[in-house]
């Protein structure tokens, strides 16, 4: 008998535990995947998976519930604020959130995002911002970049037809029910780790009871851009950013 | 318990309260306004949840998020509110939830006015939303009705897990009648296990409103049907006055031979017309649907078996009249009086047209029609020449 | 059978309102059947509120009539719209003080009693509502006055408990100026 040496394995790397084992049909390059871990990675260091409730939008999103092992409610587009504030009004201990694109929180969804944050609903939403309504197949988004050709705007947002692209955390920083608003990119490794703790920070304010938390998180949709997954990356940090400057818009201590 | 004279929206606004309601979401809106202003004050005192939402459309959502938690809550809005809650009113049904919803309709289209009317049966009726599914809804026509049957509305959303609606009009709403309110219910201890409340020590809880595959969609959607059906079986309410047994006249004899179908408010003006009508020795009896889903049409489908004829009274171009015609399936005419934009039908032009009907149908009548079965239908009703019209 | 239906109308801030809901109160502690309902919407113009009371001893259908049996005028658009409205042999109650072109149809009863005057003798203009309801009780029997002042101490609000005795007086005040048998005009 040859002796086994005794072998002890390390565990460095997992499944947060708040994200299920469930494969995404999100498309390759996708940065949803990324940003639902960030999310499921928050819930579990904070400790709050078994009180958590996700808002899941309409949109490529609309299958979050999936990917979660939390409990889930999918919402009418655009409205996820407002199920959100009925499922907080009814339970606030628990930590409910909206995740939510820009088509279904900056178009659609306008009216009831800006009423709860001016409500300071104790609410955290997590805006994936990608400039085009992913689901549908690319069509031009209230993010949508001036000159950004989309399927329907073939020849380019024209800002004098079709409008400016609107700036969610710049807007919803100046009610005074926000409390945590911030913008964070997900376009290098760097910027995902700042885009974690944020995330983690506006959480944490709804747990403390602040008020309205939101984090916009800049995205790319490969499929959608018709760009190699690498080149949307960077497409953000030189196109995205510029429009959009990432930072933290509103940080209130106090409830 | 003593009673209390209440105008019809602050009755229902109390009636919800003691069922136990947890949480009220809604928008003001002319003439149901008086609801929200109760709620807005009651609600908070008992440490539960009241919300002026933004619009109908977050109301209705708000209540769709409250519903998924397992709790007790309604919304109430009169009819253009209404026509913007039925997106989230088909969300609502596609997850099956409970949920409830008063409204208090008013003159339409559009803007329309504040007067009262009944125009909003087939939106609420028929449908509520896009897709394949029926609320269950209730017609009070008396401010007691109104509190009892809010309380019922609660029963049947949670024990079905349905929409409810509570279907009144204006006049109800701004009226006052005594009334003797129900007893203050306990909230319920714990949510339902399907409710959304957060996944400790058990697998998660997700309510979908969607089905990608036709297969499963279609699955849903036999569920729903199937409800529906169920429904229908059991929970069909309906007043008669003066038609047979209980009810029936001493003098006139034991069976309406012209009967008016009409609900709500429209219902009630309907019995003083009744009345009149039978002083003057027609033999009239009058059928008042308290669930207009499910229809009472087994019940009418009947009454059409002996009936000379029916005379539909609606505040509406004709709405509930296209149940009520399917339901007697041409076995005696049916005639329709309506008012419109606002207008309530006055007892004396409803007796008008009771007399007409008697007029036109007082030849000895034979329902049967001649011929094979197979052609029913294309022979119609067995019409009788229109002397009595205008 | 006992029905009657009566029509209350005035200008808004003539107690219209609280005068109506008092008779529906006192109806109701009486043990009868009775609808009260305000006149909004459509109806709703020039400053004029009207309400409308029935009360019966069994259920009651229509809550509002074409032709009231009474009506309870408190100034002369009230009379106006309602003149022609009074069911045959009916009472057209108004207040003489304001009304000052009385109404002249035929087949109806017109009494007209000086509220205002009456209520400013009383020290207080706002009591005219009860010195027409006292009017109007006396006349139709619809119900004794003393269950009208039982309603009328369980009913007032607060802020007019002051008032009660007043309000009390103005009732008796309507009814004696009533006493006169009623002539068809």
């Amino acid at each position: 008998m040859i002796p086994v040496e005794p072998f002890t394995e390390q565990v460095v790397f997992q499944r947060p535990r708040a994200m299920s084992a469930t494969p995404t049909t999100y498309c390759p390059g996708c940065m949803h995947g990324v940003a639902h871990r960030l999310v499921a990675e928050a819930i579990d260091e904070l400790g709050i998976r078994e009180r958590a409730i996700l808002v899941a939008p309409v949109g490529c999103s609309v299958f979050a519930y999936n990917y979660f092992e939390i409990d889930g409610v999918v919402a009418a587009h655009g409205r996820a604020p407002a199920v959100a504030t009925g499922l907080k009004r009814t339970q606030p201990d628990k930590i409910v959130f909206t995740y939510q694109g820009d088509g279904d929180l900056a178009s659609i969804g306008i009216a009831e995002i800006l009423h709860a944050a001016g409500r300071g609903e104790n609410l955290t939403v997590i805006f994936v911002n990608n400039a085009v309504y992913g689901m549908t197949g690319g069509q031009m988004a209230p993010t949508t970049l001036p000159g950004m050709k989309t399927t329907s705007s073939p020849l380019g947002r024209d800002t004098r037809t079709m409008g400016h692209p609107m700036k969610m955390c710049e807007l919803l920083s100046q009610l005074d029910g926000a409390a945590f608003i911030a913008r964070r990119s997900l376009h290098s490794p760097a910027e995902i780790r700042r885009a974690k703790k944020a995330i983690v920070e506006a959480f944490k304010t709804q747990m403390e009871g602040r008020g309205f938390s939101m984090v916009e998180l800049l995205a790319s949709c490969p499929t959608n851009w018709d760009m190699k997954p690498v080149d949307a990356l960077k497409w953000i940090e030189t196109h995205m950013v510029p429009i959009y400057p990432l930072g933290d818009y509103k940080t209130r201590v106090e409830s | 318990m003593a009673k209390q004279l209440m105008k019809g929206n602050e009755a229902i606004a109390e009636a919800a309260i003691r069922a136990g309601v947890e949480a009220y979401f809604g928008y003001p809106i002319t003439p149901q306004t008086e609801l929200l202003e109760y709620m807005s004050k009651r609600m908070p005192e008992l440490g539960r949840v009241f919300l002026q939402a933004e619009s109908e459309v977050a109301a209705i959502n708000m209540v769709y998020g409250a519903a998924c938690a397992g709790r007790r809550v309604m919304t109430s809005s009169s009819s253009p509110g209404i026509s913007l809650m039925q997106e989230g009113l088909s969300y609502i049904a596609a997850s099956n939830v409970p949920a409830v919803i008063v409204d208090v309709m008013r003159g339409g289209p559009g803007l329309g006015n504040i007067a009262p009317s009944q125009s909003d049966y087939f939106q609420m009726v028929k449908m509520a939303g896009h897709g394949d599914y029926k609320p269950i809804v209730l017609a009070p026509a008396t401010v007691q009705e109104a509190v009892d049957l809010t309380v019922l509305a609660f029963d049947l959303a949670e024990q079905y897990r349905t929409i409810v609606t509570v279907l009144l009009d204006g006049m109800l709403g701004q009226m006052m009648e005594p009334v003797e309110l129900p007893a203050m219910r306990a909230l319920p201890a714990t949510p339902p296990a399907w409710a959304i409340t957060g996944a400790a020590g058990r697998a998660k809880n997700v309510v979908v409103p969607f089905r990608l595959q036709a297969d499963e969609l279609e699955a849903l959607n036999f569920d729903l049907q199937r409800k529906i059906a169920d429904i229908a079986r059991r929970e069909v309410r309906f007043k008669e006055y003066f038609i047979d047994g209980a009810n029936a006249d001493k003098v006139h004899g034991d069976r309406a031979e012209l009967i008016v179908v009409a609900f709500g408010a429209a219902g009630r003006v309907a019995l003083s017309a009744v009345k009149a009508a039978r002083q003057q020795g027609i033999r009239v009896g009058l059928h008042r649907p308290i669930t207009l889903s499910p229809f009472p049409d087994e019940r009418l489908s009947q009454l059409a078996d002996e009936a000379r004829g029916f005379l539909v009274v609606e505040m509406n171009a004709g709405q509930m009249l296209e149940d009520v015609k399917l339901s007697v399936g041409g076995q005696a005419p049916v005639r329709f009086h309506g008012r419109m934009g606002g207008q309530v039908p006055m007892p004396d032009d409803i007796a008008q047209e009771i007399e007409k009907l008697d007029g036109m149908t007082s030849r000895p009548i034979d329902h049967k029609i001649e011929g094979p079965v197979v052609l029913r239908a294309a022979v119609g009703p067995a019409r009788k020449p229109e002397t009595g019209r205008n | 059978m006992m029905h009657y239906d009566f029509v209350f109308s005035g200008f808004g801030g003539q107690g219209v309102l609280f005068g109506s809901q008092l008779l529906a109160y006192a109806a109701m502690e009486a043990g009868l059947h009775v609808t009260w309902i305000p006149s909004y919407g459509p109806e709703m113009r020039g400053g004029t509120a009207n309400c409308t009371v029935v009360i019966s001893d069994e259920e009651i259908g229509a809550p509002l009539v074409r032709h009231p049996s009474a009506v309870v005028a408190l100034n002369y658009p009230s009379v106006e719209k309602y003149e022609p409205q009074v069911a045959p042999g009916g009472l057209l109650l108004y207040n003489a003080s304001l009304v000052l072109r009385p109404p002249t149809r035929v087949g109806i009863h017109c009494v007209p009693i000086p509220a205002s005057d009456v209520a400013a003798e009383l020290g207080n203009a706002k009591l005219l509502n009860m010195v027409m309801l006292g009017a109007l009780l006396q006349i139709t029997g619809v119900l004794p006055i003393g269950t009208v002042e039982q309603s009328l101490e369980a009913h007032l609000p607060a802020r007019r408990r002051d008032m009660l005795e007043a309000n009390k007086l103005a009732l008796r005040r309507g009814a004696e100026l009533a006493q006169e048998p009623l002539v068809a005009a």
